[in-house]
């Protein structure tokens, strides 16, 4: 049984802050709400000085170059590119088409395989459902991985609902997806295999070469959601076999509200239309194509095929600069994701006995984000976490750190050593920590309620 | 988009080429010193030393002129995205005010 001190300093630790004298269960629920309230959203005061931002996952800002690109298609250039009689029309179309070439570029492709779209999820949603219903006569069956982004893994559950049957394969413990378990759930009913190409949580790497020749040697469609993937590393959608392919504006220092379909001609795949109309876009996506954003994309796309090695090479040296400063310094901190198979600039760290919320906010300098985006809303740790079997109290304390091409070797120092201080501070105020250093194994604990 | 040639260990280099690859590095130094964003301000120098450094060994014209181009593309790039950043200036980030420094 706990001594009232002894849940007072736990749930202090926890919460970083020194809770009133309560019993246990009183201060159990009013812990769950005051974690609900602890990191209030705030807009910064006028002299106060803003955070680093290290969460390049959630989304990147625009690079010069591309805000340049833009600016004369939101102030002169501002035709509608379907417009066929005029010269308005003409030069705005001669931009998208431009912006297409650039995106196709990058990814190896034709720029008629290239459809704009208003982000990675629409793409998603597209791809998924799209093939799925189109097939559906004679194919009901869909393969996608359990950390599948949400949009990935919602459209599925819609599909479920519609009659389709859906394998979501487990991944290893180091977050890569096993190909002999994906070669086992491939039946002949199948019509799409969904498979990550980058994590967002875990920046976890998986094989694509490997899973598109298996799906194109059973005559499998093979998409995979590239966002966070394009323009870091190289891409080749022919040598990957990769059939359709989501890109996403605003991960590539592009503007947001913008993203791209890859859909293949050759061998060709067919896609219901979820948005339909005036047939732009072959049809697939109608709708006006919003010619800034997509000349933006493609500017963004043109100058990640440019910088692509030299940010790799500084990301990768900033990475392991991070990595190793707050391993030497501080015990017990583990790297989620196999070390090998991932892209740097994406490092999920779990510090063993913090909690990941209050360490957030003791970081309050810094921009960082325990989980992705999209499930930060909830209290329940991320379900990537869940997925490559990390322990409950592991996936509760959390970060993720997000490097890009405009960090730079003060920001990565500085918030290494806030890092680390901020962790020793917590931890020198845990009990768990104080019985882990006497020697205490955690897991034999039996605790009670009073 | 790429940088020029940084000239001095170029030796067969014409002379007024080199000289004009010397004023590029220096207006485009000097540009991106004025960004008024810490990150773009830091990205903009270093690519800028970098891209130059990377080229050091070019001595053929055709490409060296190519490089060049490039490099007044850039110039004008980055003053016209100064100017912006200029109009819409906000707070200063933590590194930044932690002490006084040049960059």
């Amino acid at each position: 049984m706990m001594s009232k001190t002894v849940t007072r300093k736990l749930l202090g630790s926890m919460c970083g802050l020194q809770t009133p004298r309560l019993t246990y269960c009183q201060t159990a629920v009013t812990a769950s709400r005051r974690e609900k309230e602890m990191i209030k959203s705030r807009e910064l005061e006028k002299e106060e000085l803003r955070p680093l931002y290290m969460d390049f996952q959630a989304t990147t800002p625009m690079d010069p170059r591309v805000l340049d690109a833009m600016l004369p298609y939101q102030v002169n250039y501002y035709g509608n590119p379907h417009s066929r009689t005029h010269a308005y029309g003409w030069e705005s179309e001669s931009g998208m088409e431009k912006a297409r070439k650039q995106v196709a570029d990058l990814i190896a492709a034709d720029p008629r395989e290239i459809i704009f779209t208003s982000g990675a999820t629409e793409s998603n949603n597209m791809a998924i459902k799209g093939v799925a219903r189109f097939y559906k006569a004679k194919k009901k069956h869909i393969i996608t991985t359990q950390t599948e982004h949400k949009c990935v893994l919602d459209s599925c559950r819609v599909l479920e609902a519609e009659g389709f049957d859906i394998t979501y394969l487990p991944v290893k413990t180091n977050g890569l997806l096993d190909l002999k378990q994906l070669e086992e759930s491939i039946r002949p009913d199948t019509s799409l295999v969904s498979v990550m190409t980058i994590n967002n949580e875990i920046g976890v790497k998986q094989p694509i070469k490997e899973i598109g020749q298996l799906c194109r040697s059973r005559n499998v469609f093979l998409h995979t959601d590239a966002a966070q993937a394009v323009g870091k590393i190289p891409i080749d959608v022919s040598d990957w076999k990769v059939d359709l392919m989501s890109i996403s504006g605003h991960k590539i220092y592009g503007p947001k509200g913008v993203g791209a379909l890859y859909v293949r001609r050759r061998p060709r795949v067919r896609i219901e239309p979820m948005q339909n109309g005036g047939g732009q876009e072959r049809g697939l996506r109608s709708g006006t194509v919003p010619t800034p954003l997509a000349v933006g994309l493609g500017a963004a796309c043109e100058v990640a095929q440019q910088e692509m090695e030299y940010d790799h090479k500084r990301i990768s040296m900033l990475a392991k600069r991070l990595v190793q400063k707050i391993m030497a310094e501080i015990p017990d901190v583990f790297l989620n994701g196999d070390p090998e198979q991932r892209y740097p600039g994406c490092i999920n760290l779990s510090f063993a006995y913090v909690e990941g919320e209050s360490l957030l906010m003791a970081l309050k300098d810094v921009a960082l984000s325990s989980g992705s985006a999209c499930t930060s809303a909830s209290l329940e740790p991320s379900y990537v976490l869940r997925a490559i079997g990390a322990d409950e109290d592991l996936a509760h304390s959390s970060i993720r750190f997000g490097i890009g091409r405009f960090t730079t070797e003060e920001e990565v120092d500085y918030t290494a050593e806030k890092c680390i201080h901020q962790v020793k501070r917590l931890r020198d105020m845990s009990p768990l920590w104080e019985m882990v250093q006497e020697g205490i194994d955690l897991k034999g604990i039996k605790w009670t309620q009073h | 988009m790429s940088f020029g040639v940084l000239p001095n260990t170029v030796v067969n280099m014409a002379s007024s080429s080199r000289a004009q690859v010397i004023s590029l590095y220096r207006m485009l130094l000097r540009e991106s010193a004025k960004f008024p964003s810490y990150n773009y301000r830091t990205y903009a120098l270093r690519r800028v030393k970098d891209g130059f450094r990377e080229n050091i060994a070019v001595d053929n014209p055709k490409a060296l002129d190519v490089l060049l181009n490039q490099a007044r593309e850039s110039l004008a790039v980055i003053k016209r995205q100064v100017a912006i950043g200029q109009y819409y200036a906000t707070q200063k980030t933590v590194v930044e005010g932690q002490r006084n420094r040049n960059v």
